[in-house]
């Protein structure tokens, strides 16, 4: 589904993604781990053509994606969770979920002469999300007025309503509480058994272990192992540069 | 008398709102802090008043205005297609004094610091806006189209992008919007409104020259979007009546003309800054003033 080729990114002197090559496959969930430092966020920066590359290539669904701007990036199929909570805060969290699923409905001429006509079937989608993921209640809240963790629900919520065949999420659960932690694990397999393809940085090993099924393991900026959880458990190389042991 | 005045009141308020509700759109609602706005203002005026001087009929410079200062707000989006905050507010800042050297230097055509006097009063299919009154219904009839059309498109799903753009530009990028589209759009409508109050001023006083389109006409106007409070409408309108009624009194205080000026200004810059300490988002702002 996603092929990186030696994708290469330099901040002056520092190689913060160097010769980093990697596929993910269809209806899996990639995990990608390293210290910090190691380059994942630029990896995910990179996919989502915020910053550009030095060389290398971005392939998805045989198609190479490496020089378009995030919103091409966005229509083309991939959705992304930033680190940083990066919802409107002036908005309710309807709106903010609406926004995701707006994207057919923008066009400037058609908003002054029409109504939304699709705006009833969009608001039953927020409310079964919200409910998955029990919020319902706080559908017309400004979002600034949640707490970090409801925040980053909601906006995991948004990222998957963004028509999207691919997910690329980075820290999902970071500064989550267990319980709500649990629920993203359900979401997420979930997906994944409807299909989707996820892409995910988290620095949770317990999670990270239980939900991937591939995971790739990065340490400046080069992919120093790639394998399933178990492989990945007992991998010397891994134990010794990410785990310290 | 008394009643000629208020007429006259009201047709300065109309023209005050039409110029309030389209800043309110780029500063509020998209989060451009637009210096440019009078700029436009101006644009619209000079264009609709060259064309009726030169034969054409009221509606077509009234529309032309309008078109021509929409294609300017298109051309200033263009090189500040990158900018934020400060930066913007300093290009288009820059952009109006431009605008006003042109009206100035280019006597050929704006007959420079004279001005252009004479200009008709509007004509439309054979009925004659010369009296206050018929103006007023006029610009009233501007007003509530401007407010309609600015309204529906802050309350539509074009509308949502704007404001989230406001909040995030590169959040809104990522879920697949043009941002650069959106806010060019937004510049433009906002200047095709300025257009129209321009040719509106311009058709009302019968005379335009490059004073008329200052710094010193823009604070009022950026004062009342900020007063209002960003993204409202409705503070915008009372804001509006607040600023441009308030300082009306003076008048009749007996003051000289030298000193009811100055201390508008005064009466502007002392709101502002009680607003700013006490009421930082304005009557009823839904953003706070960064």
């Amino acid at each position: 589904m996603m092929k990186i080729k030696k994708l290469t990114k330099h901040f002056g002197g520092i190689k913060a993604v160097n010769d980093c090559s990697f596929i993910v496959k269809k209806n899996t969930i990639t995990a990608l781990i390293g210290p910090n430092g190691a380059g994942k966020s630029t990896v995910f920066n990179l996919i989502s053509g915020i910053i550009k590359e030095n060389s290398g290539q971005i392939i998805f669904n045989g198609k190479d994606i490496t020089h378009l701007s995030p919103e091409k990036v966005s229509n083309s199929g991939i959705s992304r969770l930033f680190q940083q909570t990066r919802l409107f805060n002036n908005l309710t969290v309807r709106e903010n979920l609406l926004l995701a699923l707006d994207n057919e409905d923008t066009k400037f001429w058609k908003n002054l002469f029409s109504r939304d006509k699709t705006i009833k079937e969009k608001l039953k989608k927020i409310k079964e999300m919200l409910k998955l993921i029990e919020m319902g209640e706080f559908e017309n809240e400004l979002t600034r007025n949640l707490s970090y963790g409801q925040k980053r629900l909601i906006e995991l919520i948004r990222t998957i309503l963004n028509p999207h065949q691919f997910l690329i999420l980075d820290e999902p659960v970071a500064g989550v509480n267990p319980k709500l932690r649990k629920n993203i694990n359900k979401i997420l397999i979930n997906l994944k058994n409807q299909g989707e393809t996820i892409l995910l940085i988290e620095h949770d090993m317990n999670f990270t272990l239980n939900i991937a099924d591939v995971i790739i393991v990065l340490e400046k900026g080069k992919v120093i192992a790639e394998g399933t959880p178990k492989d990945i458990r007992i991998n010397p190389k891994v134990l010794e540069i990410y785990l310290g042991e | 008398m008394i009643e000629a005045y208020f007429i006259h009141l009201l047709i300065l308020l109309g023209i005050y709102l039409i110029l309030a509700f389209s800043l309110q759109l780029t500063i509020g609602f998209t989060g451009l802090l637009n210096l440019g706005h009078i700029a436009f203002y101006a644009i619209g005026a000079y264009a609709s008043a060259l064309l009726t001087l030169n034969g054409f009929p009221f509606l077509i410079g009234l529309t032309v205005a309008g078109i021509i200062t929409m294609l300017f707000g298109f051309l200033l989006s263009i090189p500040t297609k990158k900018l934020k905050g400060d930066y913007f507010a300093l290009a288009t800042l820059g952009f109006s004094f431009v605008i006003y050297a042109v009206a100035l230097n280019w006597t050929s055509l704006t007959k420079g610091s004279l001005g252009l006097s004479g200009i008709p009063k509007p004509t439309i299919l054979g009925f004659s806006f010369s009296s206050n009154l018929s103006f007023f219904i006029l610009t009233s009839i501007i007003v509530i189209f401007s407010y309609v059309v600015i309204k529906r498109i802050i309350s539509s799903p074009f509308g949502r992008v704007l404001e989230a753009t406001r909040d995030d530009e590169l959040a809104v990028k990522v879920l697949g919007k043009n941002t650069f589209k959106m806010k060019s759009v937004s510049l433009m409508i906002s200047a095709f409104f300025a257009g129209i109050a321009g040719s509106l001023y311009a058709h009302y006083i019968t005379y335009i020259d490059p004073s008329s389109f200052t710094m010193l006409q823009l604070i009022p106007i950026l004062s009342i979007v900020i007063i209002g409070g960003l993204a409202s409408l409705k503070g915008t309108i009372i804001a509006t009546i607040i600023l441009v009624l308030l300082s009306e009194p003076l008048r009749f205080i007996g003051f000289p003309s030298s000193i009811v000026g100055p201390m508008r200004q005064i009466i502007y810059a002392l709101i502002l800054l009680l607003i700013l300490i006490y009421k930082p988002k304005g009557f009823y702002g839904k953003v706070e003033l960064e």
